[in-house]
């Protein structure tokens, strides 16, 4: 299997998602390492704006040809906007998870929560014990 | 013994391949007090031809009308025979679900050119591979409707077919939907606009209105759909006389979003109700929400055309809990044949709807002038509601070999006297006189009595 | 190939009508469409189009089909006649139930012979489908609950081992779902399951014998378990066929179950459909059964429709009535002999299987199978080769591939049912066959790589299939 990226300027939650925080307003996506286990994304159901987020529960839905997979939101908060290019290209996720493919962002949500969440480092050590 | 070709020597050489003495070692999991070795209650095995000398005898048991005006769900059509004949080839009948694409691209293809027959029917953009048949196609659209709003009540007309309405309840209540029925108009046949307003609230998943309904009338869609999109709900569209859809305007043009029905109007006996097949087609923006299977068009490896099940991420064997239905078979083989009943008559379904229409109409006219009158008032499709009819006249047209029709005091206590009477192409000018004929001499019996 | 509308030539359509006898309309303005897209083509270019497609495609009859936990056994063609007799075929639904003896009769008979099969006192012939049957069943289990008033029960436990269709069909029925591992052996995992049990169970669905192909061998331990929680046993009978004429399910603590009349009863499966389901379950289930129901008096025959605590009616009419004709003329054809030999062959041709293949191919359980053989590709992946190549590659051998990638528990999983149907010199040769694609993984693994090679289309493309749908054809025939 390839090494995935996993960039430094954002925090990761154990399901595989990535949440980088610029101002008000957080953005969330899927992990190299992710997109790349589920092979070619398909469709992706946007989550609505105005959608009420609690951290780790699902948010929206990933679909490559043979899964389905759930997005958990990294942090409580409300969508504040979805990724509508996703809508005509999901490929973005695959080809570029952490730039166009972003999913959705997050707006109102609580900063002490990025406690829970793993950095980079943490990220690497923790895929690191999933491979068998 | 049928259907079992090993020779003992066969069962010899493979007991010692496996290593085994018996063929009951292999089933050293199940609990030696479950194991079945006593005889089964049960007769001996029949030939064939027996087989076939008992079956028959039961089938005769059933009477068979010569001339059949019962409609109300399925329906008497001719049926070409080379319909029947390529509808059973083998290679389609004792396939199964194509999910292997090499070697299955035949039966994709017909699946392709049947959704596309569905969808220029329907005038709606998109169909699954077809459905088990129309009332349990009704009952999974209500879960369809509630999936998309986020809503949980559904409205039903209560012109709408009366199994259909029973199977909607028992998925609604699997589901936890709530359903509630809104009254027809007693003159015109069809639902009550006003009262549908009037129940159509913001918390509406769907209304669900027959048309041609089960009286036959023809619904007022358009009114009715643009009366659904107002609250946010879905418009449904259900459809049991298939045929209609060769004629009356499409539910794509009347804004209905979703039109569910039976298609076993195109070359399919009835055979006691089944098997034949749902359709259930739908606008662009909810294909994703269809459940079922669903062909597309792609490429192969060498950029060569080719076929595929498609957006199966919807369906039960990927999205597990998380799936709107747990359907997996639809009824391909009758879908096929449906195919190819529509590619035969192509535009000349149209006349063939046509005919069936001016015929049922010349009945009903006939009838009236006799004075068996028509219930309501509103243009129907090729059944109509008769009033004044007792169970004297269908006994004296069952001894004709006639089935006169369905009585409806069963499903609606205040149309009592009345009977729902059909007239497809199958119905011959002299069948309409025989009719006639039996329905006056009960009429004058009196007369001539005194 | 060009669709049948790509083939349409307008003007071309010669089908005839009868001769109208009226031609009167009362169809007002904006009641009638203007347009019908419909294709326009000659009966031969019909019957040339259709013959042609039907020979693109792989059915029983076409060859081996050994499609695990589909059963495709053959289907006898005398099925087909007795459904097609004109008492049947013309058999309007709605003829009352004096005119009607002869599908009253027949549907009751099938149910009798179901019943002695099955153990089961109640049972039902209504559902379409196995996954319909399922949904009835789990239905009847929800009302069972309610009707005691044990309104707390939310949970369904199921193997991590079973069809998608069981989770989606507790979802249908709004419960949750609770997945219950499997152990070592391929079975429940009895500690894992006593974890999860509680007086919130609504009960548990089971696939006996399971999707491995093994049967459970704590069955009577799990229905135990269940029942002192106060919770139900559905069997997911899809795999009845290993079983038939060898173990009654009621007698294993089941309460209700479901069975393919497609699978276990020969009716063909039609490219996809159309199903007949079963529904049997214990006394203390049968007022929720669905509430059309055949009873005899005397000699005859009618519906009653008198049960109250029925879930309701889950299909219109008598369902797929052509279908248990089929089952039921195949009953009649087995008899007491046949029946009991049907699941003993069927697990006797799996295991021949399996004990030729075993040093070719990777067994996860090593226990004697049941009806189909689960392998995987662990010996194949040195060679850079999968269970899709391999399944690939069958097609080159005239096969119908095994079903791949399932159970989702076993990596890279192949499964092969051969049905009982099959005799010693078919099984050889796939045999064969399997162990020549062994050989050909080691030496030509591109061989397999880029298989089939012998198929109408070669690997399609389902990425771009599900990207952009087309799911119509555009070509207009005006």
């Amino acid at each position: 299997m390839r090494i995935p990226t996993i960039k430094d300027d954002r925090l990761y939650t154990k399901e595989h998602e990535w949440v980088k925080i610029e101002g008000d307003a957080a953005m969330v996506g899927i992990s190299d390492y992710a997109q790349d286990l589920l092979t070619d994304v398909v469709f992706v159901e946007l989550p609505k704006a105005g959608k009420a987020l609690e951290q780790f529960k699902p948010a929206c839905v990933v679909e490559s040809v043979k899964s389905v997979s759930d997005v958990y939101a990294p942090l409580s908060g409300t969508v504040s906007e979805a990724n509508s290019a996703l809508e005509k290209s999901p490929e973005a996720i695959n080809g570029d998870p952490y730039g166009a493919g972003w999913i959705f962002k997050i707006t109102g949500f609580k900063t002490e929560e990025t406690a829970n969440l793993m950095d980079a480092a943490a990220y690497k050590a923790f895929i690191a014990t999933l491979k068998h | 013994m049928p259907y079992i070709p090993h020779t003992k020597r066969d069962t010899e050489e493979m007991l010692k391949a496996i290593g085994i003495n018996q063929i009951e070692d292999l089933f050293e999991a199940v609990p030696s007090d479950l194991l079945e070795m006593n005889e089964f209650n049960l007769p001996a095995g029949f030939s064939e031809q027996e087989t076939r000398q008992h079956v028959s005898g039961i089938a005769a048991k059933n009477w068979t009308a010569e001339a059949s005006f019962l409609g109300g769900g399925f329906y008497h059509h001719y049926i070409p025979e080379h319909v029947t004949n390529l509808g059973t080839r083998s290679e389609f009948f004792t396939a199964y679900t194509p999910y292997q694409p090499e070697i299955s691209q035949g039966i994709l293809q017909a699946i392709f050119e049947y959704q596309t027959m569905i969808v220029r029917l329907t005038g709606l953009d998109a169909t699954n591979a077809s459905m088990y048949d129309g009332s349990s196609a009704t009952g999974e659209t209500c879960l369809m409707a509630a999936n998309i709003t986020d809503r949980k009540k559904i409205l039903v007309a209560r012109s709408v077919h009366p199994q259909y309405r029973e199977v909607m309840r028992t998925y609604c209540n699997g589901k936890g939907l709530i359903m509630e029925e809104v009254p027809f108009d007693m003159s015109s046949g069809q639902v009550d606009a006003a009262a549908l307003g009037s129940s159509l609230t913001e918390e509406i998943a769907g209304i669900f209105v027959q048309s041609p309904n089960f009286f036959g009338v023809v619904e007022n869609m358009k009114e009715l759909s643009d009366m659904a999109h107002e609250k946010g709900a879905v418009s449904v569209q259900i459809i049991t006389e298939a045929l209609s859809l060769g004629i009356l305007t499409p539910p794509g043009k009347n804004n209905v979003d979703i039109a569910v029905g039976e298609g076993q109007s195109f070359g399919i006996p009835v055979s006691g109700g089944g098997p034949s097949f749902g359709f259930l087609a739908c606008v662009e923006k909810y294909i994703r929400k269809l459940p079922g299977r669903i062909v597309g068009e792609t490429v192969d490896e060498d950029g060569k055309k080719a076929y595929v099940l498609t957006l199966q991420a919807r369906e039960q064997h990927i999205r597990r809990e998380k799936a709107s239905s747990n359907i997996c078979t639809n009824q391909t083989l009758f879908a096929i044949r449906a195919l190819i009943y529509l590619a035969t008559l192509g535009k000349k379904l149209r006349d063939l709807a046509l005919l069936n229409h001016s015929h049922s109409l010349a009945f009903q006219k006939m009838l009236s002038e006799k004075g068996l009158r028509r219930v309501f008032s509103k243009p129907f499709f090729n059944e109509f509601v008769v009033d004044g009819c007792d169970t004297l006249l269908l006994q004296k047209l069952k001894e004709q070999r006639i089935a006169g029709g369905l009585p409806l005091k069963r499903f609606y206590p205040e149309l009592k006297n009345s009977l729902l009477v059909c007239v497809t192409e199958m119905i011959t000018k002299d069948d309409m006189e025989k009719y006639l004929r039996e329905f006056l001499f009960i009429k004058e019996a009196p007369l001539r009595s005194a | 190939m060009q669709t049948i509308f790509e083939k349409s030539v307008l003007g071309r359509s010669q089908y005839q009508l009868p001769v109208a006898i009226a031609a009167e309309i009362e169809l007002g303005e904006g009641m009638t469409r203007s347009m019908l897209d419909l294709p326009e083509v000659s009966e031969l270019d019909i019957v040339r189009h259709y013959t042609a497609l039907s020979q693109r495609s792989f059915g029983v009859d076409t060859g081996f089909y050994p499609l695990g936990s589909c059963t495709m056994k053959y289907n006898p063609r005398i099925n087909e006649a007795m459904a097609g007799l004109k008492e049947f075929a013309q058999f309007h639904p709605w003829q009352d139930d004096a005119d009607s003896q002869g599908t009253l009769e027949l549907i009751y008979r099938t149910q009798e012979y179901l019943t002695e099969v099955t153990g089961f006192p109640g049972l039902t012939l209504e559902p379409a489908a196995g996954a319909h049957g399922e949904l009835t069943a789990v239905m009847m289990m929800k009302a069972y609950h309610l009707d005691r008033n044990d309104t707390q029960r939310r949970k369904m436990l199921i193997p991590d081992s079973a069809h998608g269709t069981n989770p989606a069909t507790a979802a249908m029925c709004g419960f949750d779902t609770v997945e219950v591992p499997s152990d070592a052996q391929g079975g429940v995992d009895l500690e894992k399951l006593k974890a999860v049990l509680d007086e919130k169970t609504v009960g548990m669905m089971l696939t006996i014998p399971n999707t491995l192909g093994l049967f459970d061998r704590n069955i009577l331990e799990i229905s135990k378990l269940l029942h002192e929680k106060g919770a139900l046993l559905y069997m997911d009978g899809a795999n009845l066929n290993a079983i038939l004429g060898a173990v009654k399910p009621a007698k294993m603590g089941v309460d209700v179950m479901h069975i393919n009349l497609h699978k276990t009863f020969s009716t063909p499966h039609g490219g996809g459909g159309p199903g007949g389901g079963f529904v049997g379950c214990v006394s203390s289930l049968v007022p929720y059964l669905p509430a059309q129901r055949i009873v005899k008096d005397g000699d005859s025959f009618r519906l009653d429709f008198s049960a109250p605590k029925s879930i309701g009616r889950v299909r219109a009419f008598y369902s797929n009535f052509g279908v248990i004709v089929r089952a039921y003329t195949y009953m009649l054809r087995l008899g007491k002999e046949g029946t009991k030999r049907i699941g003993r062959y069927a697990v006797l041709n799996a295991n021949y299987i399996k004990a030729r293949l075993k040093d070719f191919y990777n067994i996860p359980f090593q226990q004697h199978c049941m009806h189909e053989v689960v392998f995987n590709d662990e010996k194949q992946t040195q060679y850079h080769i999968t269970t899709m190549d391999i399944a690939k590659r069958l097609i080159d051998f005239g096969y119908h591939p095994p079903t791949i990638y399932f159970p989702l528990i076993v990596h890279g999983s192949l499964m092969v049912e051969p049905t009982e149907t099959e005799s010693k010199e078919t099984l050889d040769e796939f045999i064969d066959a399997m162990m020549k694609i062994a050989e050909e993984a080691k030496v030509t693994p591109e061989l397999l790589q880029r298989a089939p090679h012998s198929a109408a289309v070669k690997r399609v493309d389902s990425v771009k299939a599900a990207r952009n749908p087309v799911v119509v054809c555009n070509t207009c025939c005006t």
